[in-house]
């Protein structure tokens, strides 16, 4: 596989697409169907799924960027004027984003595992 | 000069006398574009000096409270609008093309059109203050204040003019990310481009996701405000929770948007001056599209006292503390090549190393406040207005003024002085701080924002003497600085070529420097060519790369593929006309006349508009060239004519579609949203729009596209008799739809002056009416270029580009008509 521009962007999606699901569903369930109390169990139990889903995404990003970062003799810093370094060079930026969103998403996780009501 | 060179120079020429204003080259567009943006924020810094002179002494009566409250709404407005992101577009129309050896970016009389609506607009913005009538509900324009409670005009030429000046900001996102993914060089691979290309590039893509909400809030609120629709009416089912969200999605990316460009001018100085390579490229990268992403996930942190859910606030408060790991992961790359390098003292750099600590202290103040308990202390007091300063001004202004100082001799041939820059420095590193650091304190003692003044006695008044002082020693940098830039330097011989000994291509610039931008387009194969490649300016200067003439006398420049680089096309550009300021004219003229309700003149100059943008379009777009192949040197022959994904046009279409669609996905939310917050959404006592004919309108809308995609098949067979069928079927079907979407709540006689669903329902339909008509007229244009021999069975650029429009347009009509008929079924 050749790397393309967009092979950057799938990690930053998936914490994205996790960082929107938790919100919405968050303040969907906190705005319509939460009891007085608040209590966020069922929201929590959705954040666990929706981060488990994300997590297990961004880790094969991750790896398989660390698998093409892997490919090929060019040698750092990678700016040559070579398909090796260009396609290394690529790997090793999606693997630092892929560890970045890993770490952005586990920082929204932790708001479930913290905060046991709506309020 | 020898022959070839005097062709090429003849092509680029800049146009001489009055018609000089006629030019449209980057470097001509570019400059205007800085020298106007500079000129706001010496307007926006006056104000502020207004603002503190008032706030010098308790109880102060330099200004009204009314006068007050417009001087703080323009500054803000101003900074952020007409100076912070402004400038950022005009040193990138200035000098991408020269980073990337590139002749122009792909569309010149597009940023021509968005140079001369920004000027429009914001001498129109700015212009209110002198008559009383400006903005005065902070530059945030909350309703219901802005709604319910300020009658003049003032927020209405906020909402217009600068939704005008916004559409001219995704103009210049368009023509910059195409230019980053296909104007490079050859052999500029995705691991060599310049870090302000990466940087560029990831800004131009935030615009394109963050002003398209805040241009359907202006929608909706001035939709309020001219008829009524009760978006933000509480009293009618409106909520205006919902212009905060709209407004902060935009509000807060929009902080990075301003930062980034501004550390990506550091990312080229730096190794300048540390003589070395940036240290940790993949790093910077990461850091860039990073704080690209998580930009967008923090926009609630602005909006922590609404009382919002406790959990909500908490996921926004963690995204907030997030992002500060790949903006800090920048800033140690920028001081280890620092520290790698032999660093040269130079103003410059003094400014880049002030920006940076500026920058950290502001920064750490923001993860202050991105921890919510701190921030309802601190929220709307003046800790706020030191936090964001630290940020802005040390994340945005101390880097441009560095960048000022760097670019000066590339783009006026003279330096500007060092003596000079270093006073200026000092006086406005001191004057920052004594101005600013108070604040924070006065903030924490309990001083809030925007309040024209306070009693004695409360500990707020040697602090507000303090930052007064500072705040004109800051000035008194800046008059140094100005000086500098404007004193006469006729006597001051000029600088030498590449004068700091940079190692990236923008410093290939003769002086004094060509119109052509480069003599040849060069192949790249390292990311500091004047560096690493042997004999690289001669080969260069002596046209031995690609592009060294112009035999036909046509401005000419390469379009290469997106991640090799490889020279896909000889792209022709369009040279100097008047038409771009005409149609920025006419197109301002329907915002500033609509501000005052003068619905003819607004009309009559959207008609004109319309026609000028149409002239522009059938004179200056996918013309025929005269061959189909060309020879570019060095014995490579490429196509001059392409149409497609490989074409710079289609991806301008693609990426404008997609902050078209952010506009309505930002309205659907807005529909979705007053669900969210109401016990039952559609009310149960009000008709919808019903069922039938939203979806009758889906299905004609549907065989509209199809047609659409048949045309396009049809196009490429000779005889155009049955593409002109299928075509004008087309428009019937597009006539069909949009007039099945109106009879939906026509025929339910819904009023949307009477209740926000209505409203919700009929912003919509307006939307996508207003979309199908512009649809029909691109059918019908591409019918016209058919049959005026323009467009042929070959030459398919037109037809593929309103097909792609199309795809948009499907899915907007999909949206709009499932939504209005069939979610009152299920919720």
């Amino acid at each position: 596989m050749k790397i393309k521009l967009w092979w950057l962007t799938f990690s930053p999606l998936c914490w994205a697409g996790h960082f929107l699901a938790s919100y919405l569903t968050t303040a969907i369930y906190c705005a319509k169907f939460a009891s007085p109390e608040g209590d966020a169990l069922p929201v929590r139990i959705a954040v666990a799924v929706f981060t488990i889903v994300a997590l297990s995404l961004i880790t094969f990003f991750g790896v398989r960027s660390l698998r093409l970062h892997r490919r090929g003799d060019a040698t750092l810093p990678h700016d040559d004027d070579t398909v090796d370094d260009e396609q290394r060079f690529l790997g090793f930026a999606a693997l630092l984003l892929a560890i970045l969103s890993g770490i952005a998403t586990l920082y929204t996780a932790l708001v479930f595992v913290l905060m046991e009501t709506c309020h | 000069m020898n022959e070839s060179a005097e062709r090429l120079l003849k092509a680029w020429r800049t146009p001489k006398g009055w018609r000089y204003w006629s030019a449209v080259n980057n470097s001509k567009i570019g400059l205007w574009y800085t020298i106007t943006a500079f000129g706001f924020l010496l307007f926006g810094g006056l104000l502020a000096l207004v603002m503190r002179i008032q706030l010098a002494f308790p109880e102060n009566d330099f200004l009204t409270a009314d006068q007050y409250n417009q001087v703080f709404t323009m500054h803000g407005s101003v900074m952020m609008f007409l100076f912070a992101v402004p400038i950022l577009e005009a040193i990138s129309i200035l000098l991408l093309p020269e980073m990337m050896g590139a002749r122009d970016l792909p569309f010149p009389r597009l940023s021509a059109y968005g140079f001369w609506a920004f000027l429009i607009g914001g001498v129109f913005v700015c212009g209110s203050l002198f008559f009383g009538a400006g903005p005065r509900g902070g530059w945030f324009m909350y309703p219901p204040m802005t709604t319910q409670y300020q009658t003049g005009v003032g927020a209405d030429i906020w909402l217009l003019g600068l939704s005008f000046i916004e559409i001219a900001s995704i103009a210049a996102a368009v023509e910059l990310i195409v230019g980053v993914l296909k104007c490079r060089p050859p052999g500029m691979r995705l691991n060599l481009i310049p870090l302000y290309a990466w940087y560029i590039l990831v800004v131009a893509v935030m615009i394109l996701f963050a002003f398209p909400p805040l241009i359907a809030g202006d929608l909706l609120m001035e939709l309020e405000r001219a008829l009524d629709w009760p978006f933000f009416d509480a009293s009618r089912g409106g909520d205006p929770m919902l212009w905060q969200h709209l407004f902060w999605i935009f509000g807060h990316p929009e902080v990075y948007i301003v930062f980034l460009p501004s550390i990506a001018l550091v990312a080229m100085i730096v190794p300048t001056f540390a003589r070395t390579p940036m240290v940790g490229y993949g790093w910077i990268v990461l850091a860039a599209v990073g704080t690209g992403f998580l930009s967008f996930g923090l926009w609630v942190h602005h909006m922590f006292t609404t009382g919002l859910p406790g959990i909500t606030i908490g996921i926004f408060s963690a995204a907030s503390q997030a992002v500060a790991i790949p903006t800090g992961i920048q800033i140690f790359c920028f001081i280890a090549t620092l520290l790698v390098g032999r660093v040269t003292r130079s103003v410059c750099l003094l400014f880049v190393l002030a920006g940076l600590a500026t920058f950290i202290i502001g920064g750490l103040t923001g993860v202050m406040v991105a921890i919510a308990p701190f921030d309802y202390q601190a929220h709307d007091t003046y800790f706020i207005v030191g936090h964001l300063h630290y940020v802005l001004v040390g994340g945005t202004i101390f880097p441009i003024v560095a960048g000022f100082y760097y670019f000066y001799p590339l783009i006026t041939g003279k330096q500007l002085s060092e003596r000079l820059g270093t006073i200026a420095f000092w006086l406005m590193m001191i004057g920052f701080n004594v101005s600013f650091f108070p604040m924070h304190i006065t903030g924490m003692i309990g001083m809030p924002r925007r309040v024209y003044t306070y009693p004695a006695g409360m500990g707020f008044d040697n602090l507000n003497l303090i930052s007064s002082v500072g705040a004109f020693v800051l000035a008194g940098g800046f008059v140094v600085f100005l000086w500098d830039l404007l004193r006469p330097k006729g006597g001051q011989p000029t600088a030498p070529r590449n004068v700091w000994n940079a190692g990236t291509l923008e410093w290939l610039a003769e002086v004094p420097d060509q119109p052509w931008g480069v003599r040849s387009i060069p192949i790249v194969e390292s990311r500091y060519p004047l560096w690493d490649q042997e004999n690289f300016v001669r080969d260069v200067d002596e046209g031995n790369f690609y592009l060294p003439d112009a035999e036909e006398g046509l401005r000419e420049t390469l379009v290469t593929s997106t991640v090799e680089a490889t020279p896909i096309q000889c792209l022709r550009v369009p040279g100097p006309t008047f038409l771009p300021m005409w149609a920025a004219a006419f197109t301002g003229g329907v915002f500033i006349f609509g501000t005052f309700h003068w619905y003819i003149m607004a009309g009559v100059s959207g008609v004109l508009a319309f026609f000028t943008i149409l002239a522009w379009l059938w004179t200056g777009t996918a013309i025929i060239p005269e061959k189909t192949e060309k020879n570019v040197g060095l014995g490579l022959t490429l196509p001059t004519y392409v149409s497609g994904p490989a074409a710079v046009g289609w991806w301008a279409m693609f990426i404008t579609m997609l902050g078209d669609m952010t506009a309505f996905m930002s309205l659907v939310f807005g529909y979705f949203f007053y669900w969210t917050v109401h016990e039952d959404f559609p009310p149960k006592d009000v008709e919808g729009p019903g069922v039938l004919w939203p979806l009758v309108s889906v299905f004609c809308a549907l065989a509209a596209w199809g047609l659409m995609l048949l045309s396009r098949k049809l196009n490429s067979r000779k005889n155009g008799s049955l593409f002109y069928v299928s075509t004008l079927t087309s428009v019937l079907m597009t006539f069909a739809a949009a007039g099945a979407l109106i009879a939906g709540p026509w025929l339910h006689n819904m009023d949307p002056t009477e209740h926000v669903y209505q409203a919700s329902v009929c912003v919509l339909v307006l939307w996508t009416v207003i979309h199908l008509a512009l649809g029909a007229v691109m059918q019908l244009y591409a019918v016209a270029r058919r049959a005026a021999g323009k467009m042929t069975h070959r030459f398919n650029a037109d037809i593929v580009n309103v097909t792609l429009y199309w795809h948009f347009m499907m899915l907007t009509a999909g949206i709009t008509g499932l939504t209005i008929a069939l979610f009152p079924l299920v919720s």
